[in-house]
């Protein structure tokens, strides 16, 4: 067994471990922290393989903005320290029946279809090749799906801050249904507006 | 270099669906079942770049496709953070089983 294999194993144990953790603990936080521990490892692995760039994306995507994002959100609608109630009994035999039987079903698939067990040759990867490819217009360009990408990530931009924000207060029914309309007419925007267009006044006041 | 065969990384990527899949039946929390998706995704994207490496070392497609995941599993997690707070502020809960108007 050689030194690279060794690696790969404890990565492995090590992802599946922070994993069963982060879907077990009954405390919400450190479920958020397993998580992290888990995608950490799972960099961990692309890095094993040889795939930097994806490792690099899986760290700034995932550690440095998802997990980030989750935790904040336990911060906002929770106490972070609380216990959330055990599953019952019944509940946890029939999932652990239900994914046992999954995971068989799946390892006898892999076991049977007989992959060759070496890569071919070895697998370079070159940041400046993904980028060629990414933004190519030819026949195995990706730019169509790259622009798609963008335009979903802004939509869903868009999106985040019309579902968050907050309600004008003193309207907290009725706030619900006729959000967007209201934003639009809402007076805490014409006093924003008002506030930004104050100091160009008062600027050509001064200079009058 | 790597005599792992691919067979291992695949049960690696199939144990951690899984592990996704019981924390997605077990969880009745909104945000450890947001949790549960993440660990699916990442486990299809080790699917993909395994794939890649071993069986079509010419090629970059596993690693597009991965990347891609990447970007629209952030976008999703961004939405569902959104709609969970909003759900907060009515309802004062994240619990599944107390947000049950859109049902039926």
């Amino acid at each position: 067994m050689s030194a690279s294999s060794i690696i790969f194993y404890c990565i492995s144990a090590f992802i599946l471990g922070a994993a069963i953790l982060s879907v077990t603990t009954t405390k919400i936080f450190r479920a958020a922290i397993w998580l992290l521990f888990s995608l950490i490892g799972i960099a961990g692995l692309y890095f094993w393989m040889q795939v930097q760039f994806v490792a690099a994306v899986q760290i700034v995507v995932y550690v440095g903005g998802i997990v980030v994002l989750i935790i904040f959100s336990i911060f906002l609608t929770q106490q972070s320290g609380a216990e959330m109630p055990k599953p019952k009994l019944k509940t946890i035999i029939f999932s652990l029946l239900a994914t046992l039987l999954g995971i068989g079903f799946t390892y006898n698939l892999i076991n049977q279809y007989g992959f060759s067990g070496e890569p071919i040759k070895p697998f370079a990867v070159s940041v400046s090749d993904i980028g060629t490819q990414m933004l190519s217009t030819s026949q195995y360009g990706f730019v169509l799906p790259f622009e798609v990408v963008s335009m979903l990530l802004l939509a869903a931009m868009v999106g985040c801050i019309v579902i968050a924000m907050k309600a004008s207060p003193g309207d907290d029914s009725s706030a619900v249904n006729g959000k967007i309309n209201k934003a639009q007419t809402s007076p805490d925007l014409t006093s924003v507006t008002n506030i930004l267009t104050t100091p160009a006044k008062e600027m050509e006041e001064i200079a009058e | 270099m790597s005599t792992v065969p691919l067979t291992h990384i695949l049960f690696v990527s199939t144990s951690l669906f899984f592990i996704g899949m019981y924390g997605l039946f077990t969880r009745r929390n909104m945000i450890t079942m947001l949790m549960s998706i993440e660990l699916i995704l990442n486990s299809v994207n080790i699917n993909f770049v395994a794939f890649n490496k071993y069986l079509y070392p010419d090629k970059l497609d596993g690693v597009f496709f991965s990347i891609f995941i990447v970007a629209i599993a952030a976008a999703e997690a961004a939405v569902a953070i959104a709609i969970i707070i909003n759900l907060y502020r009515s309802h004062r809960s994240i619990d599944v089983e107390d947000a049950a108007e859109m049902k039926f």
